[in-house]
Order: C-alpha cells, then sequence, then structure tokens
C-alpha cells in the first residue's frame, strides 16, 4: 500500500547503534488488514525507542496509535497481521518469543489498560478476584498477601471502600469506577513497561489527576517505561517527556513535550489550533481537513 | 434579566430523585433567551440528571421548571417536545441503526402533524451543514462527527428556541469537535437559540457559553460569567478547584 519502498532508507537504528539498549525497541512495524481490494496498512512502518521515560503517542481515530500498542503486545488477532524489522523488550525479541512466553511477559512484566474497561473486565468474575488473578498467576504470594495488595491497591486508585467494591461485579460499578479497576490490576503486578491506552478519557478531572499521579509514581520511583496513548493533546504535554504525532498510520512528528507548542507539521499544527482555550477568543476554531477514508 | 420576554428556562428549587438517593438538591438558575449557559462539574454531580427533568426523563422531580415562561408538568408534553430540544453525547448511541436519516427526521415531524416534511428535512440538513444525499443513508454509513450534525438536525427539526446539550462533542476528535462546536456557535447567532451545555470541559464552555454554573454532589455552588475563566475568580473552593485542575499545563499555558 505504500508508495514506493525506499530500499536506501537507513534503519532507524543499527543493531548496535544508538537506542540499543533501549527498554523498547520499534523498528519499522507495520500493521496491515484485509479490505476489498488487497490489504491496507493502518501503521505503516514506524520506528521509535523507548526508555524508562514517558512517551506519549497523539493522534486522532484511526491514526493507528492505538494498533501501534496492541502490536507491541502481540493483541492484533487475524486477520490482521503484524511484520517489524524489529520489536524488542528488554533484550527479548519478541518475534520470536512463542505465544507461552509471550503470556509469561504480558500482565506481568508488559501491560496494556485498554480504553474500554466495560468490554475488557470479565463480566461475571468479582471485581477483587479479577485484580487478585494477575498477582495470583505471575507471583507466588501467600492469600493474606495477596488480599492485603489488592486492597491497597484499590486505595491507590482511590476506590474509597475497597472491600466493598473487592466483592462487586463490573456491571454493578460506573464506568469511572470500572476504568479504575482496570488500571488497578494493569498496575497491581509492577510491570516494566505499561501501554495506557486512553485511560482517563472516562475519568473526572480530579480523579484523572490521581491515576496519573499514581502512574507517575511507578515511572520516577520504579523506573517503569510507560507509553500513553491519548487524543488529549493537553493531557499529553503536561504528563509526558516526549511526544509521537501520528497521522494515517505514520509518526508525523517527535518533540519534545514540554515544546509541542513549537511543533512544526501542520497536521500537529492544525490539531493544536482546533481546541478550544479556557480564555477563548476566536469566534471560529479552524476545522482540520479529515483524509479521504471518510465517506463524503 | 426578568425585565424583557420571559427567560427560556427558568429553573427554580428543583430537586430530583432515584429512588431513595437525592441526585439533584435546590437547584436555582436560569437561561435567558438567546443566552447560553454551561453545567460544569464531575461525572455524579447531577449536571446531567437536571437536564433529564426538563425533558421529562427524570420523573421524580419537585420545584418549578418553566420553559418559555410556562411551567412544565410531570407528565409528557408534546409541547415541551416542540420548545425543548436534546442532544446526547454519544452520536454512536442515540441514532437508530436501522432508521435512515430521512426516518429519523421524519418521525417527529409525523408526531407533531407538521407539514411540508420534504422542505423542513432538506433545510434542516442545509443548516447543520449536511449534504442533500446524506438524507437516505443510514447511522453506520457516517462518520462520528457526520452522526453528530445528524443529532443536531433532528433536535433542530421542530424548531425549538431552547435546546439541552449533553457533553455533545466529547465523543469525538478534537478537528471534528471544532467543526460540531463551530455549528453550534453559528446555529445559536442565526436563530437565537439558548443553549443549556453540560460539559466536564472548561475550554468547551468558554468557547460556546456566556455564564457557568458549577455543581456539586446536586447543589449549584457557584454562577459565574465566563469571564471569570479568564481571571480564575471564584468564590466558592471547589469552583476554584476544578478551574486550577483544567488549567495545568495547557496548550495555551505550557508549563515552565
Amino acid at each position: 500500500m505504500t508508495p514506493e519502498p525506499a530500499p536506501d532508507v537507513i534503519p532507524a537504528f543499527a543493531p548496535d547503534g544508538p537506542g540499543a539498549d533501549a527498554l523498547l525497541q520499534v523498528d519499522d512495524l507495520r500493521v496491515s488488514f484485509p479490505v476489498a481490494a488487497g490489504r491496507i496498512d493502518v501503521v505503516r512502518g514506524i520506528s521509535f525507542t523507548l526508555d524508562r521515560e514517558r512517551l506519549g503517542i497523539v493522534g486522532e481515530s484511526g491514526s493507528g496509535k492505538s494498533m501501534t500498542g496492541r502490536a507491541i503486545l502481540r493483541l492484533v488477532s487475524a486477520p490482521g497481521r503484524v511484520s517489524a524489522g524489529r520489536l524488542r523488550f528488554d533484550g527479548i525479541d519478541l518475534q520470536a518469543l512463542p505465544e507461552r512466553g509471550m503470556r509469561r511477559l504480558r500482565g506481568a512484566r508488559l501491560s496494556m489498560i485498554m480504553q474500554d474497561s466495560t468490554f475488557s473486565l470479565h463480566p461475571i468474575m468479582s471485581v477483587g478476584r479479577q485484580i487478585d488473578e494477575s498477582l495470583a498467576i505471575h507471583e507466588s504470594l501467600s492469600r493474606r498477601e495477596r488480599k492485603r495488595r489488592v486492597r491497597a491497591m484499590l486505595e491507590a486508585v482511590r476506590i474509597d471502600d475497597p472491600d466493598r467494591v473487592a466483592k462487586l461485579y463490573p456491571h454493578q460499578i460506573s464506568g469511572g469506577m470500572g476504568q479504575r479497576v482496570m488500571i488497578a490490576m494493569m498496575l497491581i503486578a509492577r510491570p516494566d513497561l505499561l501501554i495506557a491506552d486512553e485511560p482517563t478519557s472516562a475519568l473526572d478531572v480530579s480523579v484523572q489527576a490521581s491515576v496519573l499521579q499514581l502512574i507517575d509514581d511507578l515511572v520516577t520511583e520504579r523506573g517503569m517505561g510507560l507509553i500513553l496513548i491519548s487524543h488529549d493533546l493537553s493531557l499529553v504535554s503536561r504528563f509526558c517527556d516526549r511526544i509521537l504525532v501520528m497521522n494515517r498510520g505514520e509518526i508525523v512528528e517527535s518533540c519534545r513535550a514540554a515544546e509541542l507548542h513549537r511543533a512544526v507539521h501542520p497536521y500537529t499544527r492544525g490539531l493544536l489550533a482546533a481546541v478550544p482555550r479556557l480564555h477563548e477568543t476566536r469566534d471560529t476554531l479552524p476545522v482540520l481537513e479529515r483524509d479521504a477514508r471518510e465517506p463524503t | 434579566m426578568n425585565a424583557g420576554p420571559s427567560p427560556a428556562l427558568s429553573v427554580q428549587g428543583l430537586t430530583v430523585r432515584y429512588g431513595d438517593a437525592e441526585v439533584v438538591s435546590q437547584a436555582s438558575f436560569e437561561v435567558a433567551a438567546g443566552e447560553s449557559v454551561a453545567l460544569v462539574g464531575e461525572s455524579g454531580s447531577g449536571k446531567s440528571t437536571i437536564l433529564k427533568a426538563i425533558l421529562g426523563l427524570a420523573p421524580d422531580w419537585s420545584g418549578c421548571i418553566e420553559i418559555a415562561g410556562e411551567p412544565r408538568g410531570h407528565r409528557p408534553d408534546p409541547r415541551v417536545a416542540r420548545r425543548c430540544q436534546m442532544v446526547f453525547q454519544d452520536p454512536y448511541g442515540s441514532l437508530h441503526p436501522r432508521k435512515s436519516v430521512d426516518a429519523v427526521l421524519s418521525e417527529p415531524l409525523a408526531i407533531h402533524r407538521l407539514a411540508d416534511r420534504d422542505t423542513r428535512i432538506e433545510a434542516v440538513l442545509d443548516d447543520v451543514g449536511l449534504d442533500p444525499r446524506f438524507r437516505f443513508r443510514f447511522p453506520h454509513q457516517l462518520s462520528g462527527g457526520q452522526r453528530q450534525r445528524v443529532a443536531i438536525a433532528r433536535a433542530l427539526i421542530l424548531g425549538p428556541a431552547l435546546l439541552l446539550l449533553d457533553e455533545p462533542t466529547s465523543a469525538l476528535d478534537v478537528s471534528v469537535q471544532a467543526g460540531i462546536l463551530n455549528l453550534l456557535r453559528r446555529l445559536r447567532a442565526e436563530r437565537g437559540l439558548s443553549y443549556l451545555l453540560v460539559t466536564h470541559d472548561l475550554p468547551v464552555a468558554s468557547f460556546l457559553c456566556d455564564r457557568l454554573a458549577v455543581m456539586q454532589r446536586g447543589r449549584i455552588v457557584e454562577l459565574a460569567p465566563v469571564g471569570a475563566l479568564r481571571a480564575g475568580d471564584f468564590s466558592d473552593p471547589y469552583a476554584r478547584q476544578l478551574y486550577a485542575a483544567s488549567r495545568v499545563g495547557t496548550v495555551e499555558d505550557p508549563p515552565a
């Protein structure tokens, strides 16, 4: 689907070039899906590295940001197809890893907070058991110790009444609380790399702040790496260290978060301009031209 | 504010219950004709419940609700539907998946026995910036922004003077959101509409509204002009906290 193969492009990093010892190395990652006329690339050969830092990926729906996260965790199922020049996590070649090994990593060292908690929680398992499950599988702790950890985790995501909530089922809790339960579930095993796909968009500003604080503590205290996927530019710019801007499956701009307002790519500039401001004086907001895939 | 014509909406001492829980307590405010007011606050603070009570979707309420000077009863009232319509948050959930745009827009006209359906539908599609060929499409053939335009057209087709907007853009991408916000602002200017907007996004309120009412635990804790968002001069501690949480490191005020 790409217009030209561009064989003479130098790969983002040679085997022992810069970024070789990073926590995560992604080189020429592609995700494609079949359509009526062949296959379409939704992620078109993106490359980046991640250290024990906070990396934000921003873009609009359909930009490929969520697929990037899923591809790293090998969660893109058929007929989707993933290929990469290189996909290494902490020295482990994720592409060569058998499914068993991948399962051992996932949930323990590599975690992902999904966007929609209502579809991601097990409907007939109590919240407490679901959170406990990842501890029970990945760590050998006594039941009492696990219970204590679950309780502390629920408190950390600002659930006021953890003992009561732990006994509830997903349909008995609100969306915002479900999202916090998901976050608790993903953080309890203390992963090395957390991919958070719109982790707080269902939450209120103040709860959002405390959940981000919790994630931030893990990054600074335990050296966790974080990929925060979001469409919220101001959230990403105030929370992350670096930002990748994605549009139509490609990284169009990469910059330090504090310098987002100095971004130069027209797409990034367009996104920034389209956001209403707290002290808004414009009569109309500039609207980005949407890409050609939209039905017109 | 009461000197001229009666306000588009007047809510006095509104208390709404869901079973034993009091979700809204003694809320009082007005929306003047042509004015746009935002209800802001966290989820569970009762913002959407106020809209539902006005529309008749939360029947267990007490107090007084007047739409264009006429008190609203507790029963479904076709006159209320003519004067006041709602645009819901989720354009994917609020349109019937098996009804075409044409069917969605015809239904209110049929219920209220209005003639000239063809002209009215064409006009309203034009008003919300949708090409006439969208008329016979189904929701799954539309993007999120186009669906929200259809939802706005559905709300406008009976010609109400007051629109209740429940987070109308929070499910949309920023650039699509900008288009819908522009549309709402233009419609208000062209038709002299009044808006009651529920949002948790203060910048959206700043773009669309004249005043805002800050809600916390079912009560309106502060009513302020949107100008307060410029200076941050709120008197209620919760309103100040909400303002501070929204302001930190936004794109226009990058962290030092």
